[in-house]
């Protein structure tokens, strides 16, 4: 019985000491990655290429998205302001909602799921098929020529895609209160207007998109280029770069909520 | 040479500086790989070239810009001059008419032939080629030796080809060493080996399925298994 408790302890010991070590490794890849940077300042085209295939890529996605998740919020928030008779507030809570949380926290899970996982697929592949010891064996760093180009395509793309996630959610919005319930026009936009503050609720929502793909691009290319060169180990890595970025961007959206929206 | 899993890729991998020995040295052109910082590791692998088993070509990348790739990134060529070279490159290696084919529409031979005008394109000192043969067609099987020959000889470099191909290898190297468990068990020219009578190196050369490996894993008594004594063997 006292074995038994031993071997439960020290096996969460032995967890603990894992994810400890894990998370420095991650650090130190991730310094490695910023040190090695230089070569997308050289050679931006690098860096758009990857634009291309984690952002422009994953535009379908996002903007349909963007569009249901507004036309819900125009139908729930109308329901719901009908009641107090304040219809003319929804394009006041269509905006704050998707400008302050849904559009950056569904835009992350979005970019997470398409590009995240499709970035950790690629690296762990290239890994299993020895392109980065190819690579390596030709002096080019895999680092600064595969690893920090697809970081930094993934910090780039975020808050580009977030906003067009919010526009569309607007428009969203838009179409379902005035269009079809037929909310004043007038009293959407210019309430809208009145009520979104720039560096409040834009800025914010940004820097909290960025914060979102700096954690998803780092998650993204750690698995990619920690995965083991398998079949299995690759199929792994892509999981776990989609779940370990759902719930960073979860507890981060926590965090940065408290921190930014305090006064409020 | 050496059969499967006795360190020959490990030898090469210590050679290009992927692995660091725990013990001992290796030397290359003069330096040691072992105690050479990255800058110093970089610095030598450029007199270094790799064909790896399957190719390891970039997947995302054309063959042309396969074999450009390693001119685009070490080399300030213009790339006028980058195009005339990776096409003579290509032309070596019988696949200027391919320049444009991604990996994905390759044979296996031809993605070899590809790898290999890769690991040439900056016409490498040493050249190192991890088990050139596996998994290829017979006419690629002599395409891909004839090259290994044929491309050392013009550029004047060194080859070292691991593999356990005693057909093919035996016709182009000039001197074999073989390998068991991580040791060096005989040495010579191909004619020297072939006549060898070192147990190993006999069972190795001539596919003899019983000698120094033995054919039966180590088990109990047959006899005694089958419960007939020791009348049973």
């Amino acid at each position: 019985m006292v074995d038994r408790g031993w071997l439960g302890i020290s096996g969460i010991g032995r967890r603990a000491i894992d994810i400890f070590l894990r998370l420095g490794f991650a650090a130190r890849f991730l310094g490695l990655t910023l040190v090695n940077s230089g070569v997308c300042l050289r050679r931006p085209r690098l860096v758009s290429r990857e634009v291309y295939f984690s952002g422009v890529l994953s535009l379908v996605i996002i903007l349909v998205s963007g569009l249901f998740v507004g036309m819900v919020l125009g139908l729930q928030g109308y329901q719901t302001l009908r009641t107090y008779g304040s219809e003319s507030a929804l394009g006041v809570l269509v905006a704050l909602s998707l400008l302050r949380e849904l559009g950056p926290v569904i835009t992350a899970l979005l970019f997470a799921s398409r590009a995240g996982s499709a970035v950790t697929a690629e690296i762990g592949l290239m890994k299993a098929t020895e392109q980065l010891r190819a690579m390596e064996m030709m002096a080019v760093d895999p680092i600064a020529r595969v690893v920090a180009p697809r970081f930094w395509a993934g910090v780039i793309s975020t808050p580009l895609l977030t906003a067009m996630f919010t526009a569309m959610g607007i428009y969203g919005g838009y179409l379902v209160g005035v269009v079809l319930l037929g909310v004043d026009e007038g009293s959407f936009w210019s309430q809208m207007q009145n009520s979104v503050d720039f560096r409040e609720d834009i800025v914010n929502g940004l820097l909290k998109s960025l914060a979102f793909g700096f954690a998803i691009s780092w998650i993204a290319v750690f698995e990619g280029y920690d995965a083991p060169p398998t079949a299995e180990g690759v199929s792994g890595a892509t999981t776990r770069t989609v779940v370990t970025s759902a719930l960073t961007i979860l507890f981060l959206d926590y965090i940065l909520t408290s921190l930014m929206f305090r006064g409020l | 040479m050496g059969g499967s899993g006795c360190g020959k890729t490990t030898l090469l991998r210590l050679i290009g500086g992927a692995l660091r020995p725990s013990a001992g040295s290796v030397v290359v052109d003069g330096e040691p790989v072992g105690a050479l910082d990255r800058d110093g590791l970089y610095r030598l692998r450029r007199k270094m070239g790799m064909l790896f088993q399957f190719g390891a070509l970039f997947t995302d990348l054309s063959v042309f810009d396969n074999v450009a790739f390693p001119m685009r990134e070490r080399t300030a060529l213009p790339e006028p001059i980058v195009r005339d070279l990776v096409l003579m490159k290509l032309h070596a290696v019988g696949l200027r008419g391919a320049a444009k084919l991604m990996p994905a529409e390759l044979s296996g031979g031809m993605a070899r032939r590809v790898a290999l005008a890769r690991a040439v394109a900056l016409d490498p000192e040493l050249i190192m080629y991890d088990e050139p043969f596996t998994g290829l067609d017979p006419i690629s099987l002599a395409v891909i030796s004839n090259l290994i020959r044929t491309l050392n000889n013009a550029l004047g470099a060194t080859s070292i080809v691991v593999t356990h191909d005693v057909r093919e290898s035996m016709k182009i190297l000039d001197y074999c060493y073989l390998m068991a468990e991580g040791q060096i068990v005989a040495r010579g020219t191909p004619e020297e080996m072939l006549a060898s009578e070192k147990p190993y190196a006999r069972q190795f050369f001539h596919g003899e399925m019983d000698g120094a490996v033995p054919f039966h894993y180590p088990g109990a008594d047959y006899g005694t298994e089958l419960g007939l004594g020791d009348h049973g063997r």
